[in-house]
C-alpha cells in the first residue's frame, strides 16, 4: 500500500511533483501529514486554506526553507523536472529555477530597490550583461520600481514591496516560482495589479506559479488547478471553475452562501480522506 | 551613501576642535592654577587623539562587521585581536620576516573564521540573539586559552620595523618644539584608513557586498533568493579576524603582545554606541571621537577633578549618546512601517 503511493504521479510529466511528503518542525511538530500534489510546466496552481493549515509549510518544503527553521520532510519526496530536489539547499534550488517569494514580502529594507533586485540574481554565472537586461525586464513589468530604483525599499509602500519582492524573484530567471500570500495586506485594487502581472510572466515569460492564498476568490480566477489544506492534508482538489463550482467550497472558503446558514451536522468531514493512499 | 556620511561626520568632528579649543581655552582662564592651555598645545593632544582613536576604531570595525552581517554581538573579537597577534608573533619567532609571519597569521584567521562558523554558528541557526552572545563568550574563552596554551602567556614585543622614536614635524613659529607624532600611531593611522576604504568599496559596490548587506538586513530572505549563508558568514568572520589581526598589529606594537589586548574589546564599546553598531564610517567616526575626547578629557578636564578620566570618560560619554541618540551617530534608522 505504502508502496504504491510513492508512485502515483497523477498529472504524468509535471514540472513539480510532490508526493506524500510529511513535515515535522523542532522533532516534536507535525505539520504536514502527507501533502501530495504537481504542478504541470507553465502552470498556476492555487494551494488554498485558512490559517495555519499548511501552505507556507508545503512552500517552504519545496525551496527548502524548512532547514533554517528547524523543520524537516521525514516522509515523501519533491521532484522538480524529473529530478529529486528535497535534499538540496535553497542555493542549488534557485539555480535550478525554482525560487519562493516569502509571505509579507521580506525586501531588504536597507537597500535600494534596485539592490533589492540586484540580489535577486546572486545565484547566475552567465555575466553583467544578462543580468541588465532582466533588470529592464523587471522594470517593464513593474514600470513603479523604475520611478522607486534609488529609494531604501524600506520605505516604500506595501504595494511596491510586493513588487519588488516578486521582482527580485524574477532576477534569478526562475523557472518557477513560489508564491506566498501576495495578496497580504494589499487593497484589492493593488491585489488586481498584483495579479494581472502574475499572469502575464506566466503567458510571456513562461513562468509556472504555484500560489498560496487566503484570498480564495482571487486565486481561483486566476489559477487553473487550486489544492486546499486543511490540517497538513490535502482534503479536495480540482479544476479551478470546478472548485469554484463547489457548494462547500463557496460556503467556507468564498463566502458565498446559496441556501442560507447550515447547520454543523451537514457540514461534510473532508479530513477523513486520504488521497494520498488512493 | 556611506561614504557621504563618512564625510559628514569627518567635518563636523573637525569643526568641533576649534570650538571645544575655545572653551577650553575660556575654562584655562578661569582656572588658571589647574589647566594650562596653548593652542599648539592642543593641537598636539587633539592629534595624538585622533591617532589613538584610529585605533579604536580598528577594534570596534570588527565588532561592527560581524554584528551587521550576523547581527550577533561578538564578545570574542577581543580575543580574537589577540590571537590574530599570538599567531603572527608566533610565526616571527620561528624566524619568519614580518610580512609573511602577517600573511600566514591571516590565513589562521580564516582558518579560526571557517570553524566558528562550523563548529558555532551553524547548528545555533535561528536561535535568539542572547544564546548566539552566550556562545561568543564561550568563543572568546577558548581563543583565550588556546592562543595563551600554544604560544605562551608572557609579553612578548612585536617588530615590524617600526621605530618607537618620536617623530617632530612642522617645526616652525606655531610649534616651537615640533609637532610630536609616534610612528607607530602615524603608521596605524594610514592603514586604518586604508582598511575602511577597502571595507566600504566592499561593501557598497560588489556583489558579494550586496549580499553581506542583504544577509544583514533579513537572513532568510537572503536564503530564498538563493544566497548561501555559509559562505557568507564565513566571508564575514574572515574579514573580521584579519581587521582583528591589523588591529592586535598595531596594538601589539605599542603595548607589546599580551592577554590585555583581548580587553581592548572594552574600549571599542563606547565607540560603536556612539557610531553605531552596523556602520562602518560610525565606527570610525566614533573612533576619532572617543580618541580625542579622552585624551582632550585627561589633560585640559582632568585636572579639575584630580585626573585619570580617560579611564571612564568614554563610558560617560557613551551614556549620554544612549539618552538621546541611542542608534549612534550612523547606525541605521528602525525603518518601521506596516
Amino acid at each position: 500500500m505504502a508502496q504504491a503511493a510513492v508512485q502515483v504521479d497523477p498529472q504524468g510529466d509535471a514540472l513539480l511533483s510532490v508526493q506524500n511528503i510529511e513535515v515535522i518542525y523542532d522533532h516534536v511538530i507535525l505539520v504536514l501529514k502527507g501533502v501530495s500534489l504537481s504542478v504541470p510546466e507553465r502552470g498556476v496552481v492555487a494551494l488554498l486554506g485558512a490559517n495555519g493549515a499548511g501552505k507556507t509549510t508545503t512552500l517552504k518544503a519545496i525551496s527548502n526553507l524548512l532547514r533554517a527553521e528547524r523543520g524537516e520532510v521525514t516522509k515523501g519526496s519533491i521532484h522538480f523536472g524529473g529530478k529529486r530536489i528535497d535534499r538540496q539547499t535553497p542555493h542549488e534550488l534557485v539555480q535550478q529555477g525554482v525560487i519562493q517569494v516569502m509571505e509579507g514580502r521580506h525586501c531588504f529594507e536597507h537597500l535600494t530597490v534596485e539592490e533589492n533586485l540586484l540580489t535577486g540574481a546572486y545565484t547566475r554565472r552567465d555575466g553583467h550583461k544578462a543580468v541588465m537586461q532582466d533588470l529592464e525586464m523587471v522594470y517593464r513589468y513593474f514600470p513603479r520600481l523604475k520611478e522607486r530604483r534609488g529609494s531604501q525599499a524600506g520605505y516604500t509602500s506595501g504595494g511596491e514591496q510586493q513588487m519588488c519582492a516578486i521582482g527580485r524573484a524574477l532576477m534569478s530567471r526562475p523557472r518557477m516560482i513560489l508564491l506566498d500570500e501576495p495578496s497580504m495586506g494589499l487593497a484589492p485594487q493593488l491585489v488586481a495589479s498584483i495579479f494581472e502581472t502574475m499572469k502575464r510572466l506566466n503567458e510571456d515569460e513562461g513562468v509556472t506559479f504555484l500560489l498560496a492564498e487566503q484570498n480564495t476568490t482571487v486565486a481561483l480566477k486566476y489559477a487553473s488547478y487550486g489544492y486546499i489544506l486543511e490540517s497538513g492534508r490535502v482534503v479536495m482538489d480540482g479544476a479551478a471553475d470546478v472548485l469554484s463550482a463547489n457548494e462547500d467550497v463557496k460556503e467556507f472558503y468564498l463566502g458565498l452562501s446559496g441556501s442560507g446558514r447550515k447547520s454543523y451536522r451537514d457540514v461534510k468531514h473532508y479530513k477523513r480522506r486520504k488521497r494520498w493512499l488512493a | 551613501m556611506n561614504l557621504k556620511h563618512l564625510a559628514i561626520g569627518v567635518v563636523c568632528s573637525l569643526g568641533s576642535i576649534p570650538v571645544v579649543g575655545l572653551l577650553l581655552q575660556q575654562l584655562a582662564e578661569a582656572a588658571p592654577n589647574d589647566i594650562f592651555f596653548g593652542w599648539d598645545f592642543y593641537i598636539e593632544v587633539v592629534v595624538t587623539g585622533l591617532l589613538q582613536g584610529v585605533m579604536y576604531a580598528l577594534v570596534a570595525l570588527g565588532f561592527v562587521l560581524i554584528f551587521k552581517a550576523s547581527a550577533i554581538f561578538n564578545f570574542a573579537q577581543g580575543a580574537m585581536v589577540l590571537f590574530a597577534a599570538l599567531a603572527m608573533v608566533g610565526f616571527i619567532e620561528m624566524g619568519l620576516h614580518w610580512t609573511l609571519a602577517f600573511l600566514l597569521a591571516a590565513v589562521v584567521m580564516i582558518i579560526v573564521a571557517i570553524l566558528i562558523e562550523r563548529v558555532v554558528l551553524r547548528p545555533m541557526v535561528n536561535q535568539e540573539p542572547i544564546i548566539l552572545f552566550m556562545a561568543t563568550i564561550g568563543i572568546f574563552f577558548v581563543l583565550d586559552g588556546l592562543g595563551q596554551t600554544i604560544w605562551g602567556s608572557n609579553v612578548k614585543a612585536l617588530d615590524i620595523g617600526i621605530s618607537q622614536t618620536p617623530w617632530f614635524v612642522l617645526q616652525g613659529e606655531f610649534f616651537p618644539g615640533g609637532l610630536r607624532l609616534i610612528p607607530t600611531e602615524v603608521v596605524a593611522a594610514v592603514v586604518g584608513a586604508l582598511t575602511v576604504t577597502l571595507l566600504a568599496v566592499l561593501f557598497q559596490y560588489t556583489k558579494v557586498g550586496r549580499a553581506l548587506r542583504a544577509v544583514a538586513d533579513d537572513h532568510q530572505a537572503a536564503l530564498s533568493v538563493g544566497i548561501p549563508l555559509k559562505f557568507i558568514w564565513a566571508i564575514v568572520w574572515s574579514v573580521a579576524g584579519i581587521v582583528g589581526l591589523v588591529a592586535g598589529v598595531m596594538w601589539g606594537t605599542s603595548l607589546g603582545v599580551q592577554f590585555s589586548l583581548s580587553l581592548i574589546a572594552l574600549k571599542a564599546l563606547p565607540v560603536l554606541i556612539l557610531g553605531g553598531f552596523t556602520s562602518i564610517p560610525g565606527a570610525i567616526v566614533g573612533g576619532l571621537i572617543v580618541g580625542v575626547g579622552e585624551q582632550v578629557g585627561e589633560v585640559f578636564i582632568g585636572p579639575l577633578f584630580g585626573g585619570a578620566i580617560q579611564d571612564w570618560f568614554a563610558y560617560m560619554l557613551a551614556m549620554i549618546f544612549l539618552l538621546f541618540r541611542p542608534q549612534g551617530l550612523f547606525g541605521e534608522r528602525i525603518i518601521e512601517r506596516v
